[in-house]
Protein backbone atom coordinates (compact mmCIF):
# COMPACT_ATOMS: atom_id res chain seq x y z
CA UNK A 1 0.00 0.00 0.00
CA UNK A 2 1.62 3.19 -0.98
CA UNK A 3 1.28 6.20 1.07
CA UNK A 4 -0.74 8.21 -1.67
CA UNK A 5 -3.34 5.32 -1.02
CA UNK A 6 -3.44 5.93 2.88
CA UNK A 7 -3.87 9.33 2.68
CA UNK A 8 -6.54 9.13 -0.22
CA UNK A 9 -8.52 6.76 2.00
CA UNK A 10 -7.88 9.28 5.35
CA UNK A 11 -9.52 11.97 3.45
CA UNK A 12 -12.14 9.66 1.66
CA UNK A 13 -13.56 8.78 5.07
CA UNK A 14 -13.65 12.13 7.04
CA UNK A 15 -15.23 13.44 3.69
CA UNK A 16 -18.06 11.13 4.15
CA UNK A 17 -18.25 11.38 7.86
CA UNK A 18 -18.71 14.76 7.30
CA UNK A 19 -20.71 14.91 4.28
CA UNK A 20 -23.07 12.44 6.29
CA UNK A 21 -23.17 10.62 3.21
CA UNK A 22 -27.09 9.22 3.60
CA UNK A 23 -26.10 5.83 1.81
CA UNK A 24 -23.46 5.64 4.08
CA UNK A 25 -25.07 6.75 7.35
CA UNK A 26 -28.01 3.76 5.84
CA UNK A 27 -24.72 1.39 6.07
CA UNK A 28 -23.68 2.30 9.42
CA UNK A 29 -27.39 2.68 11.16
CA UNK A 30 -27.81 -1.44 9.31
CA UNK A 31 -24.25 -2.26 10.61
CA UNK A 32 -24.93 -1.28 14.62
CA UNK A 33 -28.74 -2.88 14.28
CA UNK A 34 -27.98 -5.79 13.39
CA UNK A 35 -24.76 -6.25 14.98
CA UNK A 36 -26.33 -4.47 18.03
CA UNK A 37 -29.43 -7.14 17.82
CA UNK A 38 -27.16 -10.07 17.97
CA UNK A 39 -24.78 -9.38 20.36
CA UNK A 40 -27.99 -8.32 22.34
CA UNK A 41 -29.82 -11.90 22.00
CA UNK A 42 -26.22 -14.08 22.40
CA UNK A 43 -25.95 -11.69 25.82
CA UNK A 44 -29.64 -13.05 26.69
CA UNK A 45 -28.87 -16.51 25.88
CA UNK A 46 -25.34 -16.67 26.48
CA UNK A 47 -24.99 -15.49 29.84
CA UNK A 48 -27.26 -17.38 31.55
CA UNK A 49 -25.76 -20.29 29.38
CA UNK A 50 -22.81 -19.72 30.47
CA UNK A 51 -23.17 -18.92 34.57
CA UNK A 52 -25.54 -22.54 34.27
CA UNK A 53 -22.69 -24.24 32.74
CA UNK A 54 -20.34 -22.69 35.48
CA UNK A 55 -22.10 -24.37 38.24
CA UNK A 56 -24.02 -26.79 37.25
CA UNK A 57 -23.14 -30.40 37.85
CA UNK A 58 -24.13 -32.67 35.23
CA UNK A 59 -22.79 -35.89 33.20
CA UNK A 60 -21.28 -34.45 29.90
CA UNK A 61 -20.88 -31.05 30.74
CA UNK A 62 -17.15 -31.07 29.98
CA UNK A 63 -17.98 -32.37 26.57
CA UNK A 64 -20.23 -29.17 26.49
CA UNK A 65 -17.84 -26.50 27.90
CA UNK A 66 -15.41 -27.98 25.27
CA UNK A 67 -18.05 -27.97 22.35
CA UNK A 68 -18.68 -24.26 23.07
CA UNK A 69 -14.89 -23.02 23.67
CA UNK A 70 -14.33 -24.56 20.51
CA UNK A 71 -17.35 -22.81 18.74
CA UNK A 72 -15.57 -19.32 19.31
CA UNK A 73 -13.85 -20.23 15.96
CA UNK A 74 -16.63 -21.32 14.10
CA UNK A 75 -15.74 -19.77 10.68
CA UNK A 76 -18.59 -17.13 9.73
CA UNK A 77 -18.92 -18.27 6.22
CA UNK A 78 -20.40 -21.80 7.33
CA UNK A 79 -21.90 -20.39 9.76
CA UNK A 80 -23.48 -18.20 6.76
CA UNK A 81 -23.98 -20.95 4.37
CA UNK A 82 -25.89 -23.32 7.26
CA UNK A 83 -28.14 -20.64 8.39
CA UNK A 84 -28.78 -19.95 3.99
CA UNK A 85 -29.89 -23.36 3.67
CA UNK A 86 -31.96 -23.16 6.93
CA UNK A 87 -33.83 -19.47 5.14
CA UNK A 88 -33.36 -20.44 1.81
CA UNK A 89 -37.11 -21.64 0.03
CA UNK A 90 -36.12 -24.80 -0.41
CA UNK A 91 -35.01 -24.65 2.96
CA UNK A 92 -37.29 -26.39 6.33
CA UNK A 93 -37.91 -22.16 7.31
CA UNK A 94 -37.75 -21.13 3.42
CA UNK A 95 -41.83 -20.05 4.27
CA UNK A 96 -40.58 -17.34 6.29
CA UNK A 97 -39.24 -15.25 3.63
CA UNK A 98 -36.46 -14.64 5.66
CA UNK A 99 -33.61 -14.42 3.21
CA UNK A 100 -31.87 -11.62 2.31
CA UNK A 101 -33.41 -9.55 5.36
CA UNK A 102 -31.73 -7.80 7.99
CA UNK A 103 -33.59 -10.37 10.59
CA UNK A 104 -31.30 -13.40 8.33
CA UNK A 105 -28.17 -11.24 8.83
CA UNK A 106 -29.24 -11.38 12.74
CA UNK A 107 -29.68 -15.08 13.24
CA UNK A 108 -26.52 -15.74 11.73
CA UNK A 109 -24.56 -13.47 13.65
CA UNK A 110 -26.41 -14.48 16.96
CA UNK A 111 -24.72 -18.05 16.26
CA UNK A 112 -21.56 -16.59 15.58
CA UNK A 113 -21.46 -14.21 18.98
CA UNK A 114 -23.31 -16.73 21.44
CA UNK A 115 -20.49 -19.18 21.94
CA UNK A 116 -18.22 -16.18 22.68
CA UNK A 117 -20.51 -14.75 25.39
CA UNK A 118 -21.26 -18.09 27.07
CA UNK A 119 -17.98 -19.47 26.97
CA UNK A 120 -16.46 -15.77 28.13
CA UNK A 121 -18.65 -15.90 30.73
CA UNK A 122 -18.95 -19.21 32.21
CA UNK A 123 -15.44 -19.07 33.06
CA UNK A 124 -15.54 -15.51 34.97
CA UNK A 125 -18.95 -16.90 36.70
CA UNK A 126 -16.72 -20.45 37.42
CA UNK A 127 -13.88 -18.16 38.71
CA UNK A 128 -16.28 -16.38 40.64
CA UNK A 129 -17.36 -19.71 42.42
CA UNK A 130 -13.97 -20.85 42.99
CA UNK A 131 -14.03 -17.13 45.12
CA UNK A 132 -17.05 -17.03 46.83
CA UNK A 133 -18.80 -20.61 46.34
CA UNK A 134 -17.89 -21.09 49.98
CA UNK A 135 -19.45 -18.71 51.37
CA UNK A 136 -23.11 -18.90 49.24
CA UNK A 137 -23.07 -22.20 49.77
CA UNK A 138 -23.14 -21.23 53.69
CA UNK A 139 -26.35 -19.01 53.37
CA UNK A 140 -27.93 -21.89 51.41
CA UNK A 141 -28.96 -19.37 48.79
CA UNK A 142 -30.98 -21.73 45.84
CA UNK A 143 -29.40 -21.93 42.59
CA UNK A 144 -30.94 -19.13 40.82
CA UNK A 145 -29.68 -16.85 43.06
CA UNK A 146 -26.45 -17.76 43.09
CA UNK A 147 -26.20 -17.37 39.19
CA UNK A 148 -27.65 -13.92 39.23
CA UNK A 149 -25.58 -12.95 42.11
CA UNK A 150 -22.08 -14.10 40.54
CA UNK A 151 -23.34 -12.91 36.96
CA UNK A 152 -23.98 -9.42 38.96
CA UNK A 153 -20.29 -9.76 40.58
CA UNK A 154 -18.71 -10.02 37.12
CA UNK A 155 -20.91 -7.59 35.46
CA UNK A 156 -17.56 -5.49 34.63
CA UNK A 157 -15.51 -8.25 33.17
CA UNK A 158 -19.14 -10.53 31.56
CA UNK A 159 -19.41 -6.37 30.00
CA UNK A 160 -15.82 -7.13 28.39
CA UNK A 161 -17.09 -10.62 26.97
CA UNK A 162 -19.98 -9.03 25.22
CA UNK A 163 -17.41 -6.51 23.50
CA UNK A 164 -15.68 -9.40 22.26
CA UNK A 165 -18.84 -10.68 20.97
CA UNK A 166 -19.49 -7.30 19.53
CA UNK A 167 -16.30 -7.14 17.93
CA UNK A 168 -16.77 -10.41 16.37
CA UNK A 169 -20.04 -8.91 15.06
CA UNK A 170 -18.92 -6.12 13.53
CA UNK A 171 -16.12 -7.26 12.01
CA UNK A 172 -17.28 -10.20 10.08
CA UNK A 173 -18.76 -10.26 6.58
CA UNK A 174 -19.08 -14.21 5.40
CA UNK A 175 -22.22 -14.71 6.94
CA UNK A 176 -23.82 -11.50 6.27
CA UNK A 177 -22.86 -11.68 2.88
CA UNK A 178 -24.01 -15.00 2.35
CA UNK A 179 -27.80 -14.99 4.34
CA UNK A 180 -28.24 -11.34 3.25
CA UNK A 181 -26.48 -10.57 -0.25
CA UNK A 182 -25.53 -7.38 0.09
CA UNK A 183 -28.02 -5.99 -1.42
CA UNK A 184 -27.98 -2.32 -2.05
CA UNK A 185 -29.96 -0.21 0.44
CA UNK A 186 -31.33 -3.36 2.04
CA UNK A 187 -28.83 -5.67 3.44
CA UNK A 188 -25.59 -3.82 2.57
CA UNK A 189 -23.30 -3.23 5.95
CA UNK A 190 -20.27 -1.82 6.38
CA UNK A 191 -18.26 -5.10 5.75
CA UNK A 192 -19.93 -6.12 2.94
CA UNK A 193 -19.79 -2.25 1.14
CA UNK A 194 -15.84 -2.74 2.16
CA UNK A 195 -15.98 -6.10 0.16
CA UNK A 196 -17.51 -4.49 -2.53
CA UNK A 197 -15.81 -1.27 -3.17
CA UNK A 198 -12.26 -3.61 -2.98
CA UNK A 199 -13.89 -5.74 -5.33
CA UNK A 200 -14.67 -2.55 -7.53
CA UNK A 201 -10.66 -1.64 -7.17
CA UNK A 202 -12.22 1.49 -5.40
CA UNK A 203 -9.22 0.82 -3.09
CA UNK A 204 -9.45 4.87 -1.28
CA UNK A 205 -13.21 4.06 -0.58
CA UNK A 206 -12.76 0.42 0.95
CA UNK A 207 -9.92 1.38 3.00
CA UNK A 208 -12.09 4.96 3.67
CA UNK A 209 -14.65 2.91 5.18
CA UNK A 210 -12.97 0.77 6.92
CA UNK A 211 -11.50 3.30 9.16
CA UNK A 212 -15.13 4.38 10.03
CA UNK A 213 -15.60 0.94 10.85
CA UNK A 214 -12.76 0.99 13.04
CA UNK A 215 -13.42 4.28 14.23
CA UNK A 216 -17.62 3.05 15.20
CA UNK A 217 -16.44 0.07 16.96
CA UNK A 218 -13.59 2.18 18.96
CA UNK A 219 -16.59 4.49 20.36
CA UNK A 220 -18.93 1.69 20.87
CA UNK A 221 -15.88 0.46 23.37
CA UNK A 222 -14.85 4.05 24.87
CA UNK A 223 -18.62 4.54 25.35
CA UNK A 224 -18.48 0.84 27.81
CA UNK A 225 -15.78 1.82 29.37
CA UNK A 226 -16.82 5.34 30.53
CA UNK A 227 -20.27 4.32 31.61
CA UNK A 228 -18.48 1.04 33.63
CA UNK A 229 -15.82 3.67 35.18
CA UNK A 230 -18.38 6.05 36.32
CA UNK A 231 -20.24 3.11 37.31
CA UNK A 232 -17.09 1.60 39.31
CA UNK A 233 -16.71 4.79 41.01
CA UNK A 234 -20.04 5.21 42.02
CA UNK A 235 -19.78 1.99 43.91
CA UNK A 236 -16.89 3.07 45.41
CA UNK B 1 -34.35 -22.68 19.52
CA UNK B 2 -33.67 -21.25 16.39
CA UNK B 3 -37.28 -20.40 15.54
CA UNK B 4 -37.77 -18.80 18.93
CA UNK B 5 -34.39 -16.77 18.04
CA UNK B 6 -35.76 -15.34 14.83
CA UNK B 7 -39.36 -14.41 16.24
CA UNK B 8 -37.31 -12.68 19.15
CA UNK B 9 -35.25 -11.13 16.16
CA UNK B 10 -38.66 -10.09 14.44
CA UNK B 11 -39.73 -8.23 17.39
CA UNK B 12 -36.65 -6.59 18.04
CA UNK B 13 -35.77 -5.21 14.30
CA UNK B 14 -38.10 -2.29 13.99
CA UNK B 15 -40.45 -3.26 10.50
CA UNK B 16 -39.38 -0.06 8.65
CA UNK B 17 -35.67 -2.01 8.43
CA UNK B 18 -37.22 -4.12 5.32
CA UNK B 19 -39.93 -1.32 4.40
CA UNK B 20 -42.62 -3.63 3.51
CA UNK B 21 -42.48 -2.35 -0.12
CA UNK B 22 -43.62 -4.63 -3.15
CA UNK B 23 -40.50 -6.11 -4.36
CA UNK B 24 -38.68 -8.96 -6.07
CA UNK B 25 -35.58 -10.59 -5.81
CA UNK B 26 -33.15 -10.97 -8.89
CA UNK B 27 -30.19 -12.98 -8.82
CA UNK B 28 -27.48 -11.65 -10.84
CA UNK B 29 -24.26 -11.47 -12.00
CA UNK B 30 -21.14 -9.05 -10.66
CA UNK B 31 -21.13 -7.82 -13.80
CA UNK B 32 -23.99 -6.25 -14.41
CA UNK B 33 -24.13 -5.03 -10.66
CA UNK B 34 -20.79 -3.62 -10.14
CA UNK B 35 -20.66 -1.87 -13.36
CA UNK B 36 -23.51 0.07 -12.40
CA UNK B 37 -25.98 -0.93 -14.73
CA UNK B 38 -28.73 -2.04 -11.74
CA UNK B 39 -28.02 1.30 -9.98
CA UNK B 40 -29.31 3.09 -13.65
CA UNK B 41 -31.83 0.51 -14.12
CA UNK B 42 -33.89 0.07 -10.97
CA UNK B 43 -35.41 3.53 -10.71
CA UNK B 44 -36.71 3.81 -13.91
CA UNK B 45 -38.54 0.39 -13.52
CA UNK B 46 -39.57 1.30 -10.01
CA UNK B 47 -40.99 4.42 -11.43
CA UNK B 48 -42.51 2.73 -13.83
CA UNK B 49 -44.33 -0.35 -12.08
CA UNK B 50 -44.16 0.59 -8.42
CA UNK B 51 -41.98 -2.68 -7.79
CA UNK B 52 -38.16 -2.25 -6.24
CA UNK B 53 -35.79 -4.85 -6.93
CA UNK B 54 -33.54 -6.50 -4.87
CA UNK B 55 -30.34 -7.28 -7.00
CA UNK B 56 -28.30 -10.41 -5.06
CA UNK B 57 -25.21 -9.98 -7.44
CA UNK B 58 -23.19 -13.32 -7.35
CA UNK B 59 -21.32 -15.14 -10.19
CA UNK B 60 -23.81 -17.03 -13.10
CA UNK B 61 -23.37 -20.50 -11.48
CA UNK B 62 -24.36 -19.50 -8.34
CA UNK B 63 -27.17 -17.00 -9.31
CA UNK B 64 -28.55 -20.16 -10.70
CA UNK B 65 -28.34 -21.99 -7.78
CA UNK B 66 -30.24 -19.35 -6.49
CA UNK B 67 -32.97 -19.95 -8.72
CA UNK B 68 -32.86 -23.65 -8.35
CA UNK B 69 -33.53 -23.27 -4.92
CA UNK B 70 -36.25 -20.61 -5.30
CA UNK B 71 -34.62 -18.01 -3.06
CA UNK B 72 -34.98 -15.72 -5.93
CA UNK B 73 -38.07 -14.79 -8.83
CA UNK B 74 -35.83 -13.93 -11.44
CA UNK B 75 -32.58 -14.48 -13.19
CA UNK B 76 -30.34 -12.22 -15.35
CA UNK B 77 -27.41 -13.99 -16.45
CA UNK B 78 -24.61 -15.06 -19.05
CA UNK B 79 -23.98 -18.81 -19.81
CA UNK B 80 -26.84 -19.52 -22.79
CA UNK B 81 -25.42 -23.70 -21.88
CA UNK B 82 -26.22 -22.86 -18.22
CA UNK B 83 -29.26 -20.88 -19.02
CA UNK B 84 -30.76 -23.58 -21.12
CA UNK B 85 -30.24 -26.50 -19.00
CA UNK B 86 -31.87 -24.37 -16.35
CA UNK B 87 -35.21 -23.88 -18.12
CA UNK B 88 -35.01 -27.59 -19.76
CA UNK B 89 -34.51 -28.96 -15.82
CA UNK B 90 -37.70 -26.84 -15.44
CA UNK B 91 -36.22 -24.53 -12.91
CA UNK B 92 -36.81 -21.37 -15.09
CA UNK B 93 -39.35 -20.26 -17.71
CA UNK B 94 -39.57 -17.62 -20.59
CA UNK B 95 -35.83 -17.14 -20.91
CA UNK B 96 -35.59 -13.78 -22.95
CA UNK B 97 -32.23 -12.41 -24.56
CA UNK B 98 -31.78 -9.28 -23.01
CA UNK B 99 -28.84 -7.27 -23.90
CA UNK B 100 -25.04 -8.40 -24.63
CA UNK B 101 -21.62 -6.47 -24.02
CA UNK B 102 -18.37 -8.46 -24.65
CA UNK B 103 -15.61 -9.72 -23.10
CA UNK B 104 -11.88 -7.96 -23.33
CA UNK B 105 -8.40 -9.36 -22.59
CA UNK B 106 -6.59 -7.54 -20.30
CA UNK B 107 -2.63 -7.69 -20.25
CA UNK B 108 0.07 -6.17 -18.41
CA UNK B 109 1.88 -3.10 -20.38
CA UNK B 110 4.94 -5.63 -20.85
CA UNK B 111 2.93 -8.05 -22.69
CA UNK B 112 5.09 -10.62 -22.26
CA UNK B 113 3.21 -12.99 -24.76
CA UNK B 114 3.47 -10.31 -27.35
CA UNK B 115 -0.36 -10.19 -28.08
CA UNK B 116 -1.57 -6.57 -27.70
CA UNK B 117 -3.51 -5.79 -31.08
CA UNK B 118 -3.93 -9.19 -32.12
CA UNK B 119 -7.71 -9.96 -33.75
CA UNK B 120 -8.00 -13.26 -32.92
CA UNK B 121 -8.27 -13.96 -28.77
CA UNK B 122 -7.99 -17.95 -30.05
CA UNK B 123 -4.32 -16.74 -31.21
CA UNK B 124 -4.09 -14.90 -28.28
CA UNK B 125 -4.44 -17.68 -25.84
CA UNK B 126 -2.25 -20.07 -27.52
CA UNK B 127 0.42 -17.31 -27.74
CA UNK B 128 0.05 -16.82 -23.84
CA UNK B 129 0.37 -20.54 -23.06
CA UNK B 130 3.38 -20.89 -25.27
CA UNK B 131 4.93 -18.05 -23.78
CA UNK B 132 3.99 -19.47 -20.13
CA UNK B 133 2.99 -16.01 -19.31
CA UNK B 134 0.75 -15.76 -15.94
CA UNK B 135 -3.04 -15.87 -16.55
CA UNK B 136 -5.33 -14.79 -13.90
CA UNK B 137 -8.80 -17.25 -14.34
CA UNK B 138 -11.90 -16.45 -12.63
CA UNK B 139 -11.81 -20.24 -11.46
CA UNK B 140 -15.44 -19.74 -9.68
CA UNK B 141 -17.95 -21.21 -12.26
CA UNK B 142 -19.23 -17.67 -12.96
CA UNK B 143 -20.21 -16.88 -16.66
CA UNK B 144 -17.32 -15.13 -17.57
CA UNK B 145 -15.31 -18.13 -15.91
CA UNK B 146 -17.34 -20.24 -18.40
CA UNK B 147 -16.83 -18.52 -21.38
CA UNK B 148 -12.95 -18.18 -20.77
CA UNK B 149 -12.99 -22.03 -20.36
CA UNK B 150 -14.84 -22.46 -23.99
CA UNK B 151 -12.52 -20.32 -25.40
CA UNK B 152 -9.46 -21.95 -24.17
CA UNK B 153 -11.04 -25.16 -25.36
CA UNK B 154 -11.58 -23.44 -28.92
CA UNK B 155 -7.97 -22.20 -28.40
CA UNK B 156 -6.59 -26.23 -28.26
CA UNK B 157 -4.66 -25.05 -24.76
CA UNK B 158 -5.67 -27.94 -22.08
CA UNK B 159 -4.94 -25.36 -18.86
CA UNK B 160 -6.15 -28.33 -16.64
CA UNK B 161 -3.17 -29.96 -17.71
CA UNK B 162 -1.26 -26.69 -17.58
CA UNK B 163 -0.32 -27.13 -13.83
CA UNK B 164 0.53 -24.73 -11.38
CA UNK B 165 2.68 -22.67 -12.88
CA UNK B 166 0.96 -19.73 -15.23
CA UNK B 167 -2.53 -20.66 -14.84
CA UNK B 168 -3.79 -19.38 -11.79
CA UNK B 169 -6.83 -20.09 -10.42
CA UNK B 170 -8.62 -17.84 -8.43
CA UNK B 171 -11.45 -18.53 -7.22
CA UNK B 172 -12.91 -14.57 -7.21
CA UNK B 173 -15.24 -12.40 -8.80
CA UNK B 174 -14.41 -10.46 -11.17
CA UNK B 175 -13.19 -7.43 -8.98
CA UNK B 176 -10.88 -9.22 -6.87
CA UNK B 177 -9.67 -11.57 -10.00
CA UNK B 178 -8.69 -7.80 -11.36
CA UNK B 179 -6.97 -6.79 -8.74
CA UNK B 180 -4.97 -10.08 -8.11
CA UNK B 181 -4.28 -9.61 -12.56
CA UNK B 182 -3.31 -6.04 -11.25
CA UNK B 183 -0.54 -7.51 -8.57
CA UNK B 184 0.62 -10.21 -10.54
CA UNK B 185 0.95 -8.44 -13.91
CA UNK B 186 -0.91 -11.28 -15.39
CA UNK B 187 -3.52 -11.75 -18.53
CA UNK B 188 -7.37 -11.73 -17.93
CA UNK B 189 -10.29 -12.27 -19.04
CA UNK B 190 -13.26 -9.18 -18.34
CA UNK B 191 -16.20 -8.35 -18.74
CA UNK B 192 -16.36 -5.15 -20.32
CA UNK B 193 -18.40 -3.57 -18.17
CA UNK B 194 -16.58 -4.31 -14.82
CA UNK B 195 -13.56 -3.23 -16.37
CA UNK B 196 -14.50 0.03 -17.60
CA UNK B 197 -16.06 0.91 -13.89
CA UNK B 198 -13.03 -0.97 -12.63
CA UNK B 199 -10.31 1.47 -10.40
CA UNK B 200 -7.48 -0.46 -9.43
CA UNK B 201 -5.45 -0.90 -12.94
CA UNK B 202 -2.34 -0.23 -12.34
CA UNK B 203 -0.39 -1.26 -15.79
CA UNK B 204 -3.41 -3.45 -17.17
CA UNK B 205 -5.04 -2.37 -20.41
CA UNK B 206 -7.07 -3.87 -22.83
CA UNK B 207 -4.52 -5.99 -25.32
CA UNK B 208 -7.43 -7.71 -27.76
CA UNK B 209 -10.99 -7.00 -28.34
CA UNK B 210 -13.84 -7.10 -30.86
CA UNK B 211 -13.53 -10.61 -31.94
CA UNK B 212 -16.89 -12.22 -32.10
CA UNK B 213 -16.10 -14.86 -29.94
CA UNK B 214 -15.80 -12.20 -27.33
CA UNK B 215 -19.17 -11.64 -27.56
CA UNK B 216 -21.11 -12.08 -24.43
CA UNK B 217 -24.59 -12.03 -24.05
CA UNK B 218 -27.41 -11.87 -21.55
CA UNK B 219 -30.32 -13.99 -20.74
CA UNK B 220 -33.76 -12.76 -18.33
CA UNK B 221 -35.27 -16.03 -17.26
CA UNK B 222 -38.45 -16.53 -14.81
CA UNK B 223 -38.08 -18.82 -11.80
CA UNK B 224 -40.62 -21.70 -11.86
CA UNK B 225 -42.93 -20.39 -9.47
CA UNK B 226 -44.37 -24.01 -9.41
CA UNK B 227 -41.68 -25.21 -7.64
CA UNK B 228 -41.42 -23.27 -5.03
CA UNK B 229 -43.71 -21.77 -2.73
CA UNK B 230 -43.42 -17.90 -1.97
CA UNK B 231 -42.09 -17.36 -5.80
CA UNK B 232 -43.44 -14.04 -6.16
CA UNK B 233 -44.57 -14.44 -10.14
CA UNK B 234 -46.79 -11.71 -11.35
CA UNK B 235 -44.03 -9.35 -10.29
CA UNK B 236 -41.02 -10.97 -11.86
CA UNK B 237 -42.86 -11.60 -15.06
CA UNK B 238 -43.64 -7.30 -14.63
CA UNK B 239 -39.86 -6.70 -14.36
CA UNK B 240 -38.80 -9.93 -17.01
CA UNK B 241 -41.22 -8.05 -19.13
CA UNK B 242 -40.21 -4.41 -18.66
CA UNK B 243 -36.52 -5.50 -19.63
CA UNK B 244 -37.22 -7.41 -22.18
CA UNK B 245 -39.73 -4.30 -23.69
CA UNK B 246 -38.96 -1.10 -25.50
CA UNK B 247 -38.82 0.91 -21.95
CA UNK B 248 -36.40 -1.28 -19.96
CA UNK B 249 -34.44 -2.03 -23.78
CA UNK B 250 -34.17 2.02 -23.97
CA UNK B 251 -32.78 1.99 -20.23
CA UNK B 252 -30.00 0.10 -21.09
CA UNK B 253 -28.64 1.48 -24.71
CA UNK B 254 -28.94 4.94 -22.14
CA UNK B 255 -26.47 3.64 -19.60
CA UNK B 256 -22.80 4.89 -20.13
CA UNK B 257 -19.88 5.40 -18.12
CA UNK B 258 -17.79 8.08 -19.61
CA UNK B 259 -19.35 8.36 -22.67
CA UNK B 260 -19.14 4.92 -23.39
CA UNK B 261 -22.21 2.41 -23.92
CA UNK B 262 -21.44 -0.79 -22.25
CA UNK B 263 -24.81 -2.84 -22.44
CA UNK B 264 -26.49 -3.23 -26.13
CA UNK B 265 -29.97 -4.29 -26.26
CA UNK B 266 -30.97 -7.24 -27.95
CA UNK B 267 -34.13 -8.60 -26.86
CA UNK B 268 -36.84 -9.58 -29.93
Amino acid sequence: MKMLDLSAACSTAIALVIGLDPQMLDIVRLSLLVSGSAVLLAALIGLPLGAMLALAEFPGRGVLVVTINACMGLPPVVVGLAVYLLLSRAGPMGRFGLLFTPSAMVVAQTVLVLPIVAALSRQVVADLWEEYGEQLRSLGAPRPVVMATLLWDGRFSLLTAVLAGFGRACAEVGAVMIVGGNISGVTRTMTTAIALETSKGDLPLALGLGIILIGLVTVVNAAVFLVGQAARRRMG
Amino acid sequence: MLKRLMILAALLLPSTVWAEERFITVASTTSTDQSGLFGHLLPLFQRDSGISVRVVAVGTGQAIKLGERGDADALLVHDRAGEDKFVAEGFGLDRRDVMYNDFVLIGPSGDPAVVKGLASVGEAFKRIAAAKAAFASRGDDSGTHRGELRMWKAAGVDVKAAGAGWYRELGSGMGPTLNTAAGMNAYVLADRGTWASFKNRQSLAIVVEGDKTLFNPYGSILVNPARHSGIKAADAQAWHHWLTGPKGQAAIAGFKIDGEQLFFPDAR
